[in-house]
């Protein structure tokens, strides 16, 4: 591969609350290349919005800071831009989609005038020029008769058709890295198969670097080549998407595979994690996940796992596959 | 209600053929008292009455046209001085209108600017403006005023002024929460995302979104101002004589109640529709735009 577009290294985020210091992202690193998506996921609080926010600087202030690390984009580091150096950035080389298509649009513009807006300011384009390439990137989202479409309000759209207008804004510098943080969670599930072929195309044609925030393992196995699993603020494991789906080195991912259902399994209950997601504010030592571990041993509760290649391209930071550590008595369970 | 053929007919789901359409329908009467009174103000001067400074003292205290004793030459009747009444309100209308209009207009500028800037910023500029607002808000106007009247003297800009400085808090209360809320929203972060700095945002995707608000607020606060330059006016901190302006018409019939009635209930009433206009308009347009509104 070369160079990768976008280059974490060792992200340090904190969250200062009324209950303490909470590290959201803590020494998270990852890479992605030109045309590669990386899916990003985890419970809830595992700190994957955190990093993407960190990557555009956008962190809620004056809550949470961005303590150390870099981040990588093309050769220049992110982390030592201004801030006036970084707006420039944002929009133009990385882009990103929200969650929530009802309210990602201005509701008092048309679709239009939006689209016209965020063309106008990367593109320097002004007039019928503005106008057209605003239809032909409402077009490339598969909207039909983008031209009538640029003339509606934001309420006359239904949700699936409001992500695609957002999905066009995003493309339309068009950006070097698109962060899309679950944006098909609140879609129904024929529209999500839509978009997701939809970004699919987008990456194809721009060869964006694409980090999907998800908790859906489903939509991982469908779009992304490599997966990150995040908990507690770090990335547990990381590896190709085949790879760490049929063979998990961390606990906590083989659980979280083993908590969908499978068509054609045998209907079996469901293992639910034991536990539940840690207190951030409260870590405990060593590995955050121990106290829900089935495989934890007295070393975990003791000292934090170091990331251990698994396999060429394959990373955990676990304690059973750590170098020398051997397995416990037990063994590992199959 | 009786199904039409090939109607949709699911239990519990009752939907009527033609649902009734709520259509564009402002309110006849405000908006006519309201033309009217702005029309007589702007043309004031063409409209051949008599001048409402001039004084005849052999005039004094006619009564209105259709009382036996009254002239049609002066319809409302005339004052203390023998000043024709419809004139003076007439013209009294461009001083009234025009405190409402411009105190309002600077007020909400300078209050939405405050709320919006709080909202916005959060933390400590946002805790500093609001403590600002909430010692503007308890500050009383009529003090204010009559402290303006006795320093500087009464005048129609220290009456704006006076007004303006104590009202604006409001607005910045009322912005402030709004901004709150619409900041929660994801097209906020979305703009800041694209690259948007805090400018644009505010003017681009905040500003607009508080329209309907400000729009709202200022109508009903004009018939509030109006009556705040009336009091101020009849207190004798307001405009000054022989300006004639609503409030110190009232307060100089005060003392001739029981024989000239007529002196004192004409611009009151003056005051009581133009008020009463402005609010009915006020409650529509909050019942259009923002029925989240309602305990203005």
């Amino acid at each position: 591969m070369s160079r990768p577009v976008v280059d974490v290294r060792d992200l340090h985020t904190h969250l200062v609350t009324r209950w303490g210091t909470v590290k959201a992202v803590d020494g998270v690193s990852f890479s992605v290349g030109e045309g590669e998506t990386l899916g990003l996921v985890g419970e809830s609080g595992s700190g994957k919005s955190m990093t993407c926010l960190s990557l555009l600087r956008l962190v809620p202030r004056p809550a949470a800071r961005i303590l150390g690390g870099q981040v990588w984009l093309d050769g220049e580091d992110l982390l030592a831009k201004s801030e006036a150096e970084m707006r420039k950035i944002r929009g133009r080389r990385i882009a990103m989609i929200l969650q929530d298509p009802m309210s990602s649009l201005n509701p008092v513009f048309s679709i239009g005038m939006q689209m016209r807006e965020a063309v106008a300011l990367y593109h320097g384009l002004r007039g019928r020029g503005l106008a057209a390439r605003a239809a032909e990137l409402l077009a490339a989202v598969r909207i039909p008769s983008p031209a009538e479409r640029l003339r509606a309000f934001p309420h006359q759209l239904s949700g699936g058709m409001r992500q695609r207008v957002v999905g066009a804004m995003a493309i339309a510098a068009p950006p070097r890295l698109l962060i899309a943080d679950e944006p098909t969670t609140s879609l129904d599930l024929t529209i999500q198969a839509q978009y997701l072929g939809l970004l699919e195309e987008l990456q194809e044609r721009h060869r964006l670097a694409l980090v999907f925030v998800t908790h859906n393992l489903g939509i991982v196995a469908r779009i992304c080549d490599r997966v990150a699993v995040m908990y507690a603020g770090r990335i547990v494991e990381m590896g190709p998407v085949r790879r760490l789906f049929t063979r998990p080195a961390h606990p906590y991912s083989r659980a979280l595979l083993e908590s969908i259902p499978r068509l054609g399994a045998r209907a079996a209950r469901l293992t639910a994690i034991e536990g539940q997601p840690p207190d951030l504010a409260r870590l405990p030592a060593g590995c955050a996940f121990a106290p829900r571990c089935p495989s934890v041993m007295d070393r975990c509760r003791v000292e934090t796992p170091p990331e251990t290649v698994v396999e060429a391209g394959h990373v955990t930071r676990c304690w059973l596959e750590a170098p020398g550590a051997g397995a416990p008595a037990g063994g590992r369970p199959a | 209600m009786p199904a039409e053929p090939g109607a949709l007919s699911l239990p519990g789901l009752d939907v009527p053929a033609a649902a009734p359409r709520r259509g564009w329908r402002p309110p006849r009467f405000p908006l006519a008292v309201i033309g009217l009174f702005v029309a007589a103000a702007m043309a004031a001067p063409l409209l051949g009455l008599p001048d409402p400074h001039a004084q005849a003292l052999r005039d004094r205290f006619k009564p209105p046209g259709w009382q036996e004793a009254g002239s049609w030459k002066h319809p409302l009747g005339t004052d203390r001085l023998g000043r024709d009444l419809l004139s003076r309100i007439v013209w009294g209308a461009r001083v009234s209108l025009a405190a409402g209009v411009l105190t309002v207009l600077v007020a909400s500028a300078f209050g939405a600017a405050v709320g919006l800037t709080a909202g916005y910023y959060g933390g400590r500029v946002d805790a500093t403006l609001m403590r600002i607002t909430d010692a503007t808000m308890s500050f009383p106007v009529i003090l204010l005023a009559l402290i303006l009247a006795v320093t500087v003297g009464p005048s129609f800009a220290n009456v704006v002024t006076a007004i303006a400085v104590i009202l604006w808090a409001r607005y910045a209360r009322v912005i402030r929460a709004q901004v709150l809320t619409l900041m929660q929203l994801d097209f906020v972060a979305q703009a800041r995302i694209a690259g948007a700095g805090a400018w644009r945002i505010i003017t681009r995707h905040l500003l607009p979104n508080t329209l309907g608000t400000l729009l709202v607020l200022v109508t009903l606060q004009i018939g509030y101002v109006i009556i705040l330059e009336a009091s101020l006016s009849f207190l004798g901190a307001g405009i000054p004589p022989p300006t004639p302006a609503w409030g110190s018409m009232i307060a100089e019939g005060r003392d001739f109640v029981t024989s000239a009635w007529w002196v004192s209930l004409f611009p009151g009433l003056a005051i009581l529709l133009v008020v009463l206009a402005f609010n009915l308009l006020g409650d529509w347009l909050r019942d259009t735009f923002d029925p989240k509104l309602r305990q203005l």
